[in-house]
């Protein structure tokens, strides 16, 4: 995979600290899904923020919490089961939870604009992909047919469909799996939002045509200076495009760093564990480390710290107080700016 | 596409010499003598015996007797009727438009009530809109038709004269009833087909995608749950209207009306075995069309359906 | 990290039982087949208890009607004729003065063996027409479908009518036994069977399973039997349990023709189609075998729904 070029737009991640505030502030937010079988704690106090140009990755296994927290944000959430209990979802400073049904539509789509990461089963089957690109115009924009035509052949183009003028009455099953995910990005960009959030966008690709894609959400991030949220549970995308790291579990942020420190000193033993499961070409025959276990059920999770069961350094205390995601420090005290962790023993685990 | 056609068309052939023969020679099989039975209970003279037998070829083996049908039936010749003593397409020009009044009514009333009630009832499932669709339609499905037929004959037509009783003097009136009572139990399908599909494509990905993009709730509806899920509604009206062109036995015998079932019903019961056959034919011929027609709406409906 | 295992465990879609510990019950629920699953499902669904249970009492009475009744079904009395229900004879009198609920009760058993015995033929016709088509596909398929096809041209209630016209008394009056109506609506019933095992079994043969077992050099015999059959039997069950009610009510529509089943013998549908000629004198004799066999088709299509849902794992 292409590195990518962040010169133009270097956004040293701050924590809300510009005068303007960040681009989307998500604070304290609790979802949980009433099912049959009981209240599913899903997201459980997630608060992260992104600017303007910058990218946020969400890591963490399914399950996690990190799609749903999308969810809640585009507000697209089934309700029932799910429901937003608690917490602010502020987007240039507007609680997008307290507005009205249409006001929070509006938004949607035309300031925040979702790729879902199956492309295939995410564009509807029986209808053309320039039918549900100039949608987005025709809707939003009150473009006439024809003319949201011509914009979906232009956007496709712009995300670089050999033939878009040709193609566009062709249906998603007409397209190869790269080409599907191209016009979920174009779809996305349509109408030149403000934040983009990819929901694994590159998973269900191949490895080749996941670097191409990648790079292209990237570029035309950079050209729009949009921010965006990437949910994923490949550390490998990760490292080449995010600013900063969330890492989720059980619902919660258990670590928070920009992205290259994550990587030589992870603060949590979660972080450690999946970085230490991502095969090595330099540590090749070696048996690959695996964190036991599976992850919680989130209709009764773990009491105290949620990931204590699989945890190589649990102890007592992991077992009855919740840890408080933190800032921390080096060793003699100095700040790592934008590092947090969730951990009792975090010292011991960055440190130790 | 018209290599589509034309390849189901030749497929079709087969299938149609093989039912026809089927029904050809399970008329045969009756037993009756249908000679005697235009007399009754009076003996046939021979010369008038041998006369008809020559003219129907009832004497001829099997195999000859349905070649000459089938060459008949080539030239658009569906036979004659031994009891009435007229061509059998004359019979159907009179029958079939009474069938088809009471189809149209019926197929009507099935797809309005029918779509809407499902759609409402898959798009609030459990709610009480749901529930109420779930029950009546299986109390359609599980009464049949003909105690539906006669009670609604009896009550909404003999005791509060909302309908006219039997017959067709009151002109399209007198289709009314005859056609809900024929479509009620297609209308119960299709209202429990419309349900689940609109349940099921309301929590497929593409309308999670379509709520992302910000499209108001009635156009995530109408337009991107509603496509996908009259698909396997509209197929399933076409296979319906096959059927009730073909004329509906019992619905037509309870509320006399003079239609293809009626007829077929009538020719049965006198052992009119040409009669029978030609009517079947048509039945069988209709039933084939249809088929075909659904086969090809599936395809135009559905884009990811391709002809091969 | 292999997303696709953790996928299907992840805690909202595999819900471990209330009592067993976080994150410890993965072998639990490993061994949890789709069967134990759906029934667990159908043990809870009020719709299935329902029909059980009613089922459960309709084969009682079809089996054991004396247990019901003690009256004579065909001791009939004119002098009772059309006499509504009263303590002594709870259903009333039909226009013969025969006893409405004796003869209900006593109806029952051809109207139920007529239901069972022909879903029965039909499942065993139309599945083996649907495996053995729906797995070996060419040619052996293109005959099948055939077949089907042709069968499916004849219009239903008319092959009834043809084929039970050969069934004939001693007197060369239509006398059609039970066993006659049976063979009548399997022949024109097993076709929609087929279509729903040949599908199925098209698709199963096609999952990977099905390929390694292949892989492995399994005999056809046992791919078609312990791989494909178990794998594709749900649809048909599903479909088997619905037209099981259809078919008794198909049984009765014969009667109402004057082709099914004749008096003296006793159905369902022999008694509607008494009593139907005669509603403005009296509803009682038509409305409660109508009512039993409302009752009774719906009982079926209510298990079939039921068992669909517990098995369809998109619904779940």
């Amino acid at each position: 995979m292409t590195t990518i070029d962040k010169t133009a737009s270097v956004p040293a991640p701050r924590d809300g600290a510009t005068h303007d505030g960040p681009l989307l502030d998500v604070r304290d937010l609790h979802v949980e899904f009433r099912t049959r079988e009981g209240v599913a704690k899903a997201v459980n106090g997630v608060s992260y923020s992104v600017n303007a140009g910058e990218t946020l990755a969400v890591l963490g296994e399914s399950g996690s919490g990190k799609s749903v927290t999308a969810q809640a944000i585009m507000g697209i959430l089934d309700t029932p089961p799910g429901f937003v209990t608690k917490g602010e979802i502020l987007f240039r400073g507007q609680d997008m939870l307290k507005m009205s049904e249409e006001e929070h539509r509006k938004v949607r789509g035309s300031k925040i604009a979702m790729i879902f990461q199956d492309a295939l089963s995410s564009l509807n089957p029986v209808l053309s992909v320039g039918y549900q690109l100039g949608e987005m115009f025709r809707v939003h924009q009150g473009l006439s047919k024809k003319e949201a035509k011509v914009k979906a052949i232009e956007l496709m183009d712009r995300v670089k469909i050999p033939a878009a003028a040709a193609r566009v009455n062709d249906y998603p099953h007409q397209f190869s799996g790269g080409m599907r995910q191209r016009i979920m990005i174009a779809m996305a960009l349509a109408l030149e939002p403000d934040l983009i959030i990819a929901d694994e966008p590159t998973t269900a690709l191949d490895v080749t045509v996941q670097a191409q894609v990648m790079d292209l959400l990237a570029e035309l991030q950079r050209e729009f200076n949009m921010g965006l949220i990437l949910i994923t549970h490949d550390l490998g995308v990760v490292a080449d495009v995010a600013d900063k790291i969330a890492v989720m579990y059980a619902g919660r942020i258990v670590e928070q760093a920009p992205v290259h420190e994550i990587y030589k000193r992870p603060a949590h033993p979660y972080t450690k564990g999946l970085l230490a499961s991502i095969p090595r070409l330099d540590q090749k025959g070696q048996e690959l480390y695996a964190i036991k276990g599976l992850p919680p059920n989130l209709l009764k999770i773990p009491s105290g710290c949620a990931f204590n069961p699989r945890c190589p350094k649990a102890d007592d205390v992991c077992r009855t107080d919740v840890p408080v995601l933190v800032p921390i420090t080096e060793q003699d005290g100095t700040d790592l700016p934008g590092r947090r962790s969730a951990c009792h023993f975090w010292k011991e685990t960055i440190h130790g | 596409m018209g290599r589509f056609v034309i390849r189901r068309i030749l497929q079709m052939v087969p299938v149609f010499i093989g039912t026809t023969l089927i029904v050809y020679f399970l008329v045969t099989q009756m037993g009756g003598d249908p000679i005697q039975n235009l007399y009754g209970e009076k003996p046939v003279p021979d010369n008038i015996r041998a006369t008809l037998t020559a003219q129907y070829h009832l004497d001829d083996p099997f195999f000859v007797r349905y070649w000459y049908y089938f060459s008949g039936l080539l030239q658009g010749d569906f036979g004659e009727s031994i009891a009435q003593g007229r061509p059998i397409v004359e019979l159907l020009a009179e029958a079939w438009p009474e069938t088809l009044k009471v189809a149209g009514v019926a197929f009507t009333f099935e797809l309005v009530i029918g779509v809407v009630a499902g759609v409402l009832a898959g798009m609030r499932r459990g709610s009480f809109v749901d529930n109420l669709v779930l029950v009546s339609t299986l109390f359609v499905i599980a009464v049949p038709i003909f105690v539906l037929g006669n009670v609604s004959q009896t009550f909404l037509g003999q005791e509060w004269g909302l309908f006219p009783v039997s017959g067709t003097d009151d002109g399209f009136s007198s289709y009314l009833l005859p056609g809900m009572v024929l479509g009620s139990v297609s209308l119960a399908y299709i209202a429990r087909l419309a349900r689940a599909s609109v349940a099921e494509n309301l929590r497929a990905d593409y309308i999670r995608t379509a709520k992302a993009k910000g499209l108001p709730k009635s156009r995530v509806i109408g337009i991107h749950v509603l496509r996908n899920s009259l698909i396997p509604v509209v197929t399933y009206l076409g296979a319906d209207l096959g059927s009730l062109m073909g004329g509906a036995i019992v619905t037509e015998g309870i509320f006399n009306i003079p239609g293809v079932g009626y007829q077929l019903f009538t020719s049965l019961n006198v052992e009119d075995g040409p009669a029978v056959v030609g009517f079947v034919s048509l039945l069988v011929l209709v039933y084939l069309i249809s088929a075909l027609v659904v086969d090809m709406l599936y395809a135009v409906l559905d884009p990811r359906i391709r002809y091969e | 990290m292999s997303d696709t295992t953790q996928k299907t465990d992840t805690a909202v879609d595999n819900p471990a039982g209330p009592t067993a510990p976080a994150p410890a019950p993965a072998k639990q629920d490993k061994t949890r087949s789709l069967a134990q699953d759906a029934f667990r499902d159908l043990v809870r669904n009020k719709m299935f208890i329902i029909s059980a249970v009613l089922i459960f009492v309709i084969v009682t009475i079809a089996a054991f009607p004396g247990l019901f009744t003690s009256v004579d079904p065909l001791a009939c009395d004119l002098k009772h004729s059309m006499e509504g229900p009263s303590g002594s004879a709870w259903f009333g009198y039909n226009f013969q003065g025969c006893d409405v609920y004796s003869q209900t009760i006593y109806g029952t058993r051809n109207s139920v063996i007529v239901g069972v015995l022909t879903t029965a033929f039909s499942l065993v016709i139309g599945g083996l027409v649907g495996v053995l088509g729906g797995f070996f596909g060419k040619w052996t398929d293109a005959l099948l479908s055939f077949v089907t096809n042709v069968f499916f041209g004849l219009p239903l209630l008319l092959a009834a009518i043809v084929i039970l016209n050969n069934f004939r008394d001693d007197k060369g009056m239509r006398n059609a036994g039970v066993m006659a109506v049976v063979l009548t609506l399997t022949v024109v019933g097993w076709m929609s069977m087929a279509r729903v095992m040949r599908g199925a079994v098209m698709q199963v043969k096609q999952a990977d399973y099905v390929a390694a077992a292949r892989s492995l050099g399994a005999s056809t015999s046992r791919m078609m039997f312990r791989h494909v059959l178990p794998n594709s039997i749900t649809p048909l069950i599903v479909v088997a349990t619905i037209s099981l009610g259809a078919v008794i009510g198909a049984e009765a529509t014969l009667s109402f023709l004057g082709i099914g089943i004749r008096p003296p013998a006793i159905s369902w549908g022999v008694m509607i189609s008494e009593a139907q000629g005669r509603i403005s004198s009296g509803l009682h004799p038509l409305l409660f075998p109508s009512g039993m066999l409302t009752i009774t088709v719906l009982a079926f299509i209510m298990l079939g729904d039921a068992v669909r849902d517990a098995f369809d794992p998109k619904l779940r």
